[in-house]
């Protein structure tokens, strides 16, 4: 601790701050790096700056003002108590090192939640801290590796991850020191069983599964894929991203899987998308729960809480983060619970799959084809606009840029990949029906100008503020420095 | 609808090779599979003197709407690379037949003569 202070401000730091001590620049900073002029900073008054963001945030497609079909991302509305509950003083101000006989009021609520989800999920335990969906998964893959080790069984050093997986999937696993093997699926959507049957063996680690897939479908013969993979001495990870869909209704539990993650800030009343704050609280059946990751919370026979460590689990893969997760995420996933209660729980995914299943028969009726004509849509469902684009040349993309000009998020376009030129529609079971009336009415004029007048489309957005971006010229010529003026 | 030379063979993931004589083949990727990536931003391609096998990942394609797996057409050694791609991936779609081409590789007459002709591909690319 040497701040020494100079006279001169022109080699300081804050050379425009008088108010602040300045500091020496460190000597070994080499001359050419060092800044000659001043910094640019803008120069503008309190309030231009406060309109400034108002305008910017009016800008903003948000699913506080704006229909959100982004399928497989499940924006719903998060109620506002929610957010209330995790903002009252005495959560929000707690320091994360308070010893735990003073933080018993938060102990309860995670340990309320740990059970909760267990049993909701129809597993035996539960680990509240990975700090995101993808960090869930790779928890959830590093116990089944841990497991398998644990065992002495050395060789399996496969996973199994079908093509309608979620896409994060591959990479978990190839973070946890997996061979990736990609099963596919048949037409219908459903698991090709004859590839499932020709992979597994000795050096199969486990199968991470999406039920629904991203496919939209569920996926109907889970339980036979679960006899074979737990026949072949493999375990099934159940990933959460399309919880929504069953919430309530089939616990991953009964159809077999072993380990799983929720996504807390998507399915359970935190707002997402924009990269977190997360929560990917990980659920596992008995035989994995030596392995969970730190710290989980216990409660005593006498009722008091602690935090459970590497002592009480020494065969956990670890911690994930420096405390307990995501706090926030977790009161709010407790408080969003509490408030729906267990039937409440299962209308959620009624009314998702109502919603779902009413816009996917109403677009059907004009004219769009669906991907899986044939299946029941879960709580989202694939459109393919090929017949438009063998007609007139018009694009998924073409469709989603025109849906922003009536004031509605594009749903996902060109994912999955094993359906060309589709849309990935998730109403969300927030939605009202005047609202997917007015998406079935937009839906509908766009249909009619694709095939009468394509340009209106191709030239689409028209009334936001820019128009199409040169996508393919901002990731091969990646500049995010500020214009320098 | 898209272009598929009489001349170069294919894979049914949708890559091309085509016979350079001496056991050396050139490979690219197809004017359907482009379509269907949309403009390229990234091209991963194999090292010089990488060994492939026939069916397996080698490299990564990523687009606007995409990444996808590059997948080795035949099995061989990796004799040359398209440099070019890295600073010009647009090459793959404004050309995929010619500067866009993507490696030169040593492998067996029998591996080549394996592979799709134009007739068979035509039948996969347009299904």
């Amino acid at each position: 601790m040497n701040p020494a202070v100079t006279e001169t401000p022109n080699d300081t730091i804050f050379a425009h701050d008088h108010h602040l001590p300045r500091q020496k620049l460190p000597a070994d900073i080499p001359e050419d790096l060092l800044r000659k002029t001043p910094l640019n900073l803008p120069n503008a008054s309190e309030l231009d700056v406060l309109r400034h963001y108002t305008r910017l945030s009016q800008k903003n497609f948000s699913i506080d003002t704006q229909f959100y079909p982004l399928g497989s991302c499940t924006m719903k509305y998060n109620p506002r108590i929610a957010h209330a509950m995790a903002s009252l003083p005495g959560f929000a101000r707690l320091h994360p090192d308070t010893p735990a006989p003073a933080m018993q009021g938060l102990l309860q609520v995670l340990w309320e939640l740990q059970e909760w989800l267990a049993a909701a999920m129809g597993m035996a335990a539960v680990s509240l801290t990975p700090a995101a969906g993808a960090q869930g998964e790779l928890a959830g893959v590093a116990m089944i590796r841990a497991y398998h080790l644990a065992r002495g069984d050395t060789g399996r050093n496969k996973m199994l991850i079908p093509t309608a997986a979620h896409g994060t999937n591959p990479a978990s696993a190839q973070m946890a020191g997996f061979e990736v093997i990609e099963i596919p699926n048949l037409p219908d959507g459903d698991l090709d069983m004859a590839a499932l049957d020709a992979h597994l063996g000795p050096d199969v680690a486990g199968i991470m599964l999406t039920n629904p897939s991203t496919l939209g479908v569920f996926e109907r013969r889970i339980a036979e894929i679960a006899q074979h993979v737990h026949a072949a001495g493999g375990l099934l990870y159940y990933d959460g991203a399309n919880l929504n869909a069953i919430l309530g209704r089939v616990q991953p539990g009964q159809m077999g899987f072993d380990v799983m993650h929720l996504n807390l800030h998507k399915t359970f009343a935190t707002p997402h998308g924009g990269g977190g704050p997360g929560a990917g609280a990980v659920a596992v059946q008995e035989r994995l729960k030596p392995f969970l990751p730190l710290p989980t919370v216990l409660k005593e026979p006498h009722g008091a809480l602690r935090w459970m460590g590497a002592k009480d689990l020494p065969q956990s893969i670890g911690h994930l983060s420096a405390h307990g997760g995501n706090i926030g995420v977790l009161l709010r996933a407790h408080a969003y619970l509490r408030r729906l209660g267990r039937s409440g729980v299962g209308r959620v995914s009624a009314y998702a799959a109502l919603n779902a299943n009413y816009l996917l028969k109403e677009l059907q009726r004009l004219g769009y084809q669906a991907a899986f004509p044939e299946r029941r849509a879960s709580h989202e469902f694939i459109l393919s606009v090929s017949d438009l684009h063998k007609a007139t040349g018009i694009r998924a993309l073409d469709v989603a840029k025109r849906l922003l000009d009536f004031g509605i998020h594009a749903p996902t376009i060109y994912f999955p990949q094993l359906v060309p030129e589709c849309l990935l529609i998730e109403p969300t079971e927030t939605e009202s029906k005047a609202t997917l009336d007015r998406f079935v009415a937009v839906m509908a004029q766009i249909r009619q100008e694709a095939l009468e007048q394509p340009e209106l489309l191709r030239e689409a957005p028209h009334h936001l503020p820019v128009g199409r971006l040169d996508e393919a010229l901002a990731a091969r010529k990646l500049d995010v420095s500020a214009a320098q003026e | 609808m898209s272009k598929i030379p009489q001349s170069l063979r294919y894979s049914d993931t949708h890559e091309w090779a085509e016979d350079l004589g001496n056991g050396r083949y050139r490979i690219g990727i197809t004017d359907h599979a482009q379509a269907l990536l949309g403009d390229l931003v990234y091209a991963e391609v194999p090292e010089v003197g990488k060994d492939l096998q026939a069916g397996t990942v080698c490299g990564v394609l990523e687009s606007v709407k995409a990444a996808a797996d590059l997948y080795a057409p035949i099995t061989g050694k990796v004799l040359e690379r398209n440099e070019a791609l890295s600073d010009s991936p647009q090459l793959l779609n404004e050309d995929p037949y010619g500067t866009g081409w993507i490696m030169v590789v040593a492998a067996e007459s029998a591996a080549f003569a394996e592979l799709m002709d134009a007739t068979a591909y035509a039948k996969i690319a347009e299904a």
